[in-house]
């Protein structure tokens, strides 16, 4: 265990060397683009002076580098600074994001999970036959429709022509469990790809590990099919499936901006969208860290556990 | 002249809203606002079942509107956006605010009287109370104003408060201010409407907890990028507003806000494409309004580089715009054409002028004239508003039939119109609706601010400033028509077009009014809407 322990605290070390350099490439990047947060606020009126005054205003006259220390200076005492645009606290605008963004990445976990393992075990097990060429063509299918279409077609049907649904999360967004109806078509969207991938890498490790001679062998000992499949062989499929689950995990939380977007969903896309639009450096650096802790730990996290399942698999490399 | 005590929709008013009912009716947009007045309604309905009736009190509105995400504030001097500028009419007035024709009517001033050489100005406000039952005093109006003005702050409002001596100005009354001007403007009324010149009180606390303002509606709530929720001021001056409460949420995406409204989660949905609105007007699920006249469309030219400071070449780019054209495809249709003028239907349009059409021939011959055949110009663009990268790619094959290249060249949205005050030398362009006074005061003035077009001339500015002077209408409606004639024949403005503004309504929503260019007083106005 303690190669395990030197392994986590290695890779804990490496991550927060990751978030640094991802922060800073952010800030890089942001002060690269054109215009700055005083420029994008002067919006179709940019007489100069004004646009002087803004920029005065918040300090961005300030060198870059100099900005920069003070933002980090900040963040060592727990402090993410204040927006250039409104003057209120980062954390303010995180808090407020997050809370829409984790629920609706809960929710779909919650699904994905039994959802996609059910599914690629049943495929596995008929492999070849109907039940498994049903769900691999269905899973191909719903895999290939970006989430746009998919999102556009399901308010369509069930919110416009059904009327089932509602269509948006407008004006919900500090109650959304408080309307649980408004959920549902997000989850729907979010979910349909990461199933299919779940289920397609279920079923290819399961088909693997059933052929395998530590299968073999526990099925002529007489150990029982199923729970040669339960115990045996689905520890070691899931390995590669807990490493996607971690992946998209991380994609439901660093921001769905699409579907966000399209159901009116103001979680922390929604935030990283016009932060950037606005060029709300703070703010953008803020959710830089937020979602480079979450990749961080989602990913050591994925790693330990796929290591627990099968050990021999020498992710701890 | 402006001494008049007129109610804020003057009879001349409303009867342009009744001519335009006729228009309307026959494109199937039903919500009509002008009979929402009390005392006009009945008459004049236009055929049109859904648009009378009796304005009925009660319920709660549903507006979406694009908005500016959890950067959102209820300071109304902050206003920027679309949304920010119909919360801040909910909650706060202006002294002065724009008819359909861009004229400014009085709101929470009641009359104004400038002295002979037009340089000071007494106003006399009305009878009107804040949120928190006191009573809006001259001392309010200084305060608000030096905020505005307030040389460490940036508000939108300071330059069009800009003629305004702040320091010279007093009050003389518990409701009357004499301000003091720097120079003659015989549009002042016009800084009182100005964009954001909003009144708060002079002891107003913090605007996003608890903003107390004079307007129809009171605060009650306000999650930024979410919602804001007011509910109906009693005390309002103008009189109640018929619903009881108003909730003002944001959607940013298009599609969202017509889903919304669809799905019946808004009763009013602001800004929808044009395709939308083709797609839904008559369908009987929702009403489509259309406010004319909302936004210019245009090009804009570079006078003081080349090959743009020969008139010659300007001239032919004039000639080279089919506006019809660019009307179908840039606007969808849903919108009408130009003619190198700004303000299309406002106060001192010079509507005599011949319209403009495409003529290559001529075009072509002006360019030979100027040496400049085979030229090849850059077109600066960007998906910044609607239609702009439509325009320029219709624009780039009209201009080819005259055997010019444009290269058409995105540029960012959130930089671009800074980008494009002194880069390039042509560019789409887009204004919203303001006098065409302020058009010239803000844009073709030497010491301009956003002269996009490096209009500088001197003797352009005397007219100006002459017009500024003369305190008889008539004789100032003249020197604006002699301004707009120099920019028909010369100017850097290529205004091809006019687009609608368009707004989705639930089939219960009535009082919205159309004739209302998008920033005139009757726009998102919810006082006088109400739900049937």
């Amino acid at each position: 265990m303690s190669g395990l322990r030197s392994f986590v605290a290695r890779r804990l070390l490496l991550g927060a060397a990751q978030i640094v350099a991802v922060v800073l490439l952010v800030f890089a990047l942001t002060e690269a683009l054109p215009g700055d947060a005083a420029v994008a606020l002067a919006g179709d009126q940019p007489d100069p002076a004004r646009v002087e005054a803004i920029r005065t205003a918040m300090e961005l006259d300030r060198p870059a580098w100099e900005r920069l220390a003070d933002w980090a200076a900040g963040l060592l005492h727990g402090d993410l600074g204040t927006s250039l645009t409104s003057g209120r606290p980062v954390a303010g605008y995180l808090a407020d994001g997050f809370g829409p963004t984790l629920l609706l990445a809960a929710l779909t976990v919650v699904l994905l999970v039994p959802a996609g393992v059910g599914l690629g075990v049943l495929a596995a097990r008929y492999e070849g036959r109907l039940v498994d060429r049903l769900i691999s063509s269905v899973t191909l299918a719903v895999y290939a429709v970006p989430e746009f279409a998919l999102g556009v077609l399901l308010v369509t049907v069930f919110a416009l022509r059904l009327g089932w649904l509602p269509p948006t999360a407008v004006g919900h967004g500090a109650d959304l469990l408080a309307h649980p109806g408004v959920l549902v078509l997000p989850v729907l969207v979010l979910l349909a790809r990461p199933v299919c991938s779940l289920v397609r890498l279920v079923r290819a490790g399961m088909i693997d590990a059933l052929a395998s001679p530590y299968v073999a062998h526990a099925l002529r000992c007489g150990v029982p099919g199923a729970r040669v499949r339960r115990l045996h062989a689905l520890p070691h499929a899931l390995a590669p499936a807990v490493q996607q689950l971690a992946r998209t995990v991380d994609w439901l939380l660093c921001g769905v901006v699409v579907v966000e977007t399209l159901f009116v969903v103001p979680g922390l896309g929604t935030v990283l969208l016009g932060a950037v639009g606005e060029r709300d450096v703070p703010v953008v650096q803020g959710l830089a860290v937020v979602f480079g802790v979450v990749t961080v730990v989602l990913n050591l996290g994925a790693d330990v556990v796929a290591h627990r399942l099968a050990p021999r698999a020498g992710v701890v490399a | 002249m402006h001494d008049d005590s007129v109610p804020p929709l003057s009879s001349d008013g409303r009867f342009a809203g009744l001519r335009r009912r006729g228009f309307l009716a026959a494109t199937g947009a039903a919500s009509l606002g002008a009979l929402s007045l009390a005392g006009c309604g009945g008459s004049g309905d236009g055929g049109d079942p859904k648009a009378g009736g009796t304005p009925q009190r009660g319920g709660r509105l549903r507006a979406a509107f694009a908005g500016g995400g959890a950067s959102e504030t209820l300071d109304p001097h902050r206003a920027n956006l679309f949304a920010d500028a119909a919360r801040a009419k909910a909650l706060f007035d202006k002294l002065a605010d724009h008819g359909p024709d861009l004229a400014a009517r009085p709101r929470l001033a009641e009359r104004w009287e400038p002295n002979r050489t037009l340089d000071r100005w007494q106003v006399t406000l009305r009878e009107a109370t804040f949120h928190d039952g006191r009573p809006v005093t001259a001392e309010d109006v200084l305060h608000s104003y030096r905020r505005i003005a307030d040389p460490r702050e940036a508000f939108r409002a300071k330059a069009s408060l800009e003629p305004v001596d702040l320091n010279a100005s007093r009050a003389t009354g518990r409701r009357s201010v004499e301000f003091v001007l720097k120079r003659p403007t015989a549009e002042f009324p016009n800084v009182l409407a100005a964009f954001g010149a909003y009144i708060v009180p002079a002891h107003a606390g913090d605007f996003d907890a608890n903003p107390v303002g004079s307007g129809p509606f009171r605060f009650v709530s306000f999650a930024p990028g979410r919602s804001a929720v007011f509910r109906r001021y009693d005390g309002y001056w103008d009189g109640a507003p018929y619903l009881d409460e108003l909730e003002f949420v944001v959607a940013n995406e298009e599609s969202a806000r017509v889903n919304a409204l669809l799905g019946g989660q808004v009763e009013y949905a602001h800004e929808l494409n044009p395709t939308t609105a083709r797609a839904h007007e008559g369908s009987g699920q929702i009403d489509i309004v259309r406010l004319r006249n909302s936004a210019m469309q245009a090009f804009c030219m570079k006078t003081d580089r080349p090959p743009f400071d020969d008139v010659r070449v300007r001239r032919a780019f004039f000639l080279i715009a089919d506006r019809e054209e660019l009307v179908d495809a840039a606007l969808a249709g849903a919108g009408e054409t130009g003619n190198d003028l700004f303000g299309k239907g406002y106060e001192y349009y010079a509507d005599g002028l011949p319209q403009r059409a495409q003529d290559l021939e001529q075009a072509r011959f002006l360019l030979k004239r100027a040496g400049a055949e085979d030229l090849r110009v850059t077109l600066d663009t960007s998906a910044v508003a609607a239609g702009f990268t439509e325009a320029a790619s219709v624009f780039r094959d009209q201009a080819r039939q005259a055997g010019v290249t444009v290269d058409v060249r995105m540029g960012s949205k959130d930089s671009y119109w800074s980008d494009i005050l002194d880069g390039g030398i042509l560019c789409c362009y887009r204004s919203g609706a303001m006098p065409i006074e302020a058009h010239i005061s803000q844009r073709l003035l030497t010491d301009s601010t956003t002269n996009a077009t490096h209009w500088r001339h001197r003797d352009f500015d005397a007219l100006y400033r002459q017009a500024q002077s003369t305190p008889d209408r008539e004789d100032r409606a003249a020197l604006y028509r002699r301004m707009q004639r120099r920019l028909y024949a010369e100017g850097g403005f290529l205004v091809w077009g006019f687009a609608d503004w368009i707004i989705g309504t639930a089939r219960s929503v009535r009082g919205v009014e159309a004739d209302a260019p998008a920033n005139t007083l009757d726009w998102a106005r919810f006082d006088k809407v109400w739900l049937a």
